[in-house]
């Protein structure tokens, strides 16, 4: 790649918002403590009022004047967000817990889908039209190495129980089958 | 009405939803014509960022026309094109009164580090976002802004936050004539802070990533330097070396969270969640700006357990310097160089998509393809 850039001074617009008075900390520069300013506790007027459940973080005393009520908690999801919120922003016991709630919300997510009838279309929603269309081979690749990885562990998981089988069959077997054995060596 | 829905890491949706509705007299519905998906969005759509509820609607950049408005809204009216800045401000909360739109008190009720952004996580307040047919935008005599006549919707529509972020990050960097400016990332954002870095006086600019295409764009929009960092070996020694071993002037954070570039930080920080992303930007950032530096931060952060919480220091625009950025503050100035050509923001839009196909937005963008640098959703009601 060409890097050299010829002369700057010529780029439309070179300089136009210097200022050799912009020091790196505005508005700091414009501090107004909260002591002189005298409406620092005041809010804008009238405060939305909605029967939505909203969680407010403690570390504030009251509810901002206006806020969003999209998707309030619900289900064990929301039973874990309500927990979190009883923590400040400063522990983990505020985030981690939000953290699993998303996660949780997903699997809801998709039972709440099939319970109203709706198969969610994953490959859709994922956009994977667009891979197969301006990343076929990558995600061909991707694809078969879910696939391999996947297939990996089923039969991994599979032998380890057959071998289980087995051995609890030979066990059992050692009871039974070779009473007999038992038995004519006892004889 | 038509929106796009969260379901879940890397799955989104167009679905049918009820109609936003007047909730306080200050509220307006804004029929949505353009809305972005943006980088930001990433962070929501990858899972990274924490009460990001099924269900929510994205959605921070976009522009429209007045459907509605409450009994208390006298700065716009029914029919008014206006774009929409991204934070939901109050304009008289003592945070408010600084300029510091971004840090509204009295629009998030469930953080405190954070003012609230629409179509964000519920940490940023709970608001359904623009990526939809309709929106509710609260505070509507203080962001809302009419459209200047003239100005191509294409152009305002990036007004609403890409062109002020990087304008922001540039401001932030505290710019002195003839500074050397590293920006890490070009994206959007790192490309318009780039462009934006010149405005200020640069003497030098320079952009790293690792995506050639986009390397390719801002070296033809910014003009600047630009070099991949997977062909450079150690990003922080490069910079020093090419600033005659003394690291750069001024160093911008235009990645955040998802970067790329660490195997540590990309386990760790972005697919375990342990810390509060990937600080791979952040650290070649600090280390590679020389000593009386700066240090500007507009990529976004988590909140989680890191052993600095560096998004709340983002978010609350502290010293290292980081903010979210404060639209309203900076668009007068911003729309004049728009509208005098200083500023060219819609040469940034590749890709145009119908709202309906928004699942395919995202993955394009998320996955860099099809030389992806910036995709405007279009809904089906736009041209009603």
């Amino acid at each position: 790649m060409e890097n050299s850039i010829k002369d700057y001074k010529q780029i439309k617009g070179w300089g136009v918002d210097a200022d050799p008075k912009n020091d790196p900390t505005y508005p700091m520069r414009n501090r107004m403590n909260v002591s002189q300013d005298p409406d620092s506790k005041s809010h804008p007027s009238p405060m939305q009022h909605d029967d939505t459940e909203l969680l407010k973080s403690n570390e504030r005393p009251r509810v901002s004047t206006v806020y969003g009520t999209t998707v309030p908690p619900s289900g064990l999801s929301g039973m874990i967000r309500r927990l979190a919120f009883r923590y400040s922003e400063n522990e983990y016991r505020h985030w981690l817990p939000l953290l699993v709630a998303d996660r949780v919300q997903v699997v809801e997510g998709i039972l709440e889908d099939l319970a109203s009838g709706t198969v969610p279309n994953i490959f859709a929603e994922k956009g994977y039209a667009m891979e197969w269309k301006h990343n076929r081979t990558a995600f061909i690749t991707k694809m078969a190495a879910i696939a391999a990885v996947t297939a990996g562990v089923v039969v991994l998981l599979t032998s380890d129980s057959d071998k289980k089988n087995k051995n609890s069959r030979k066990r059992k077997g050692y009871k039974k089958g070779y009473r007999g054995y038992s038995d004519t060596h006892a004889l | 009405m038509l929106a796009m829905e969260y379901r879940g890491p890397k799955r989104v949706r167009a679905v049918q939803k009820p109609m936003p509705e007047i909730k306080h007299p200050q509220d307006a519905i804004v029929r949505v014509t353009r809305t972005c998906i943006c980088g930001s969005d990433l962070h929501l759509y990858n899972g990274n960022v924490p009460d990001t509820r099924v269900g929510s609607t994205f959605g921070h950049e976009f522009v429209g026309i007045v459907e509605e408005v409450g009994p208390d809204v006298t700065k716009i009216k029914v029919g008014d094109q206006v774009l929409v800045p991204f934070n939901v401000a109050c304009g008289e909360c003592h945070f408010c009164k600084q300029g510091m739109f971004g840090n509204c008190h009295e629009s998030n009720t469930m953080a405190t580090a954070v003012g609230a952004i629409f179509g964000y996580s519920h940490t940023a307040g709970g608001f359904d976002g623009g990526q939809a047919e309709y929106a509710r935008v609260p505070y509507a005599n203080v962001g809302p802004t009419v459209i200047p006549a003239g100005m191509d919707p294409d152009d305002a529509v990036l007004l609403t936050d890409v062109v002020p972020t990087g304008y922001q990050a540039a401001e932030m960097a505290g710019i002195q004539t003839g500074d050397t400016v590293v920006v890490f990332g070009a994206g959007p954002v790192g490309i318009m802070a780039a462009r934006c870095s010149w405005l200020f006086g640069a003497g030098r600019v320079i952009v790293l990533d690792n995506v050639d295409y986009r390397l390719e764009f801002v070296r033809n929009y910014a003009p600047c330097e630009v070099y991949n960092f997977d062909e450079i070996g150690d990003p922080v020694l490069f910079i020093k070396k090419i600033t005659d071993w003394m690291g750069a002037d001024c160093v911008i954070d235009a990645v955040g969270a998802e970067a790329t570039g660490n195997a540590m930080q990309s386990i760790t920080g972005r697919k375990l969640l342990l810390q509060a992303g990937s600080a791979t930007a952040l650290h070649w950032a600090i280390n590679s700006v020389k000593k009386g530096g700066v240090v500007s931060i507009v990529g976004v952060y988590g909140p989680t357990d890191n052993l600095v919480p560096i998004g709340n220091m983002m978010n609350k625009g502290l010293t290292m310097r980081g903010n979210q950025t404060s639209v309203k503050r900076l668009l007068p100035r911003l729309i004049d160089h728009v509208m005098n050509g200083t500023l060219n923001p819609k040469a940034m839009i590749t890709h145009r998509l119908p709202l309906e196909e928004v699942a395919d937005g995202y993955r394009m963008f998320s996955a860099k393809l099809d030389n992806c640098i910036k995709t405007v959703l279009i809904p089906p009601s736009a041209n009603k």
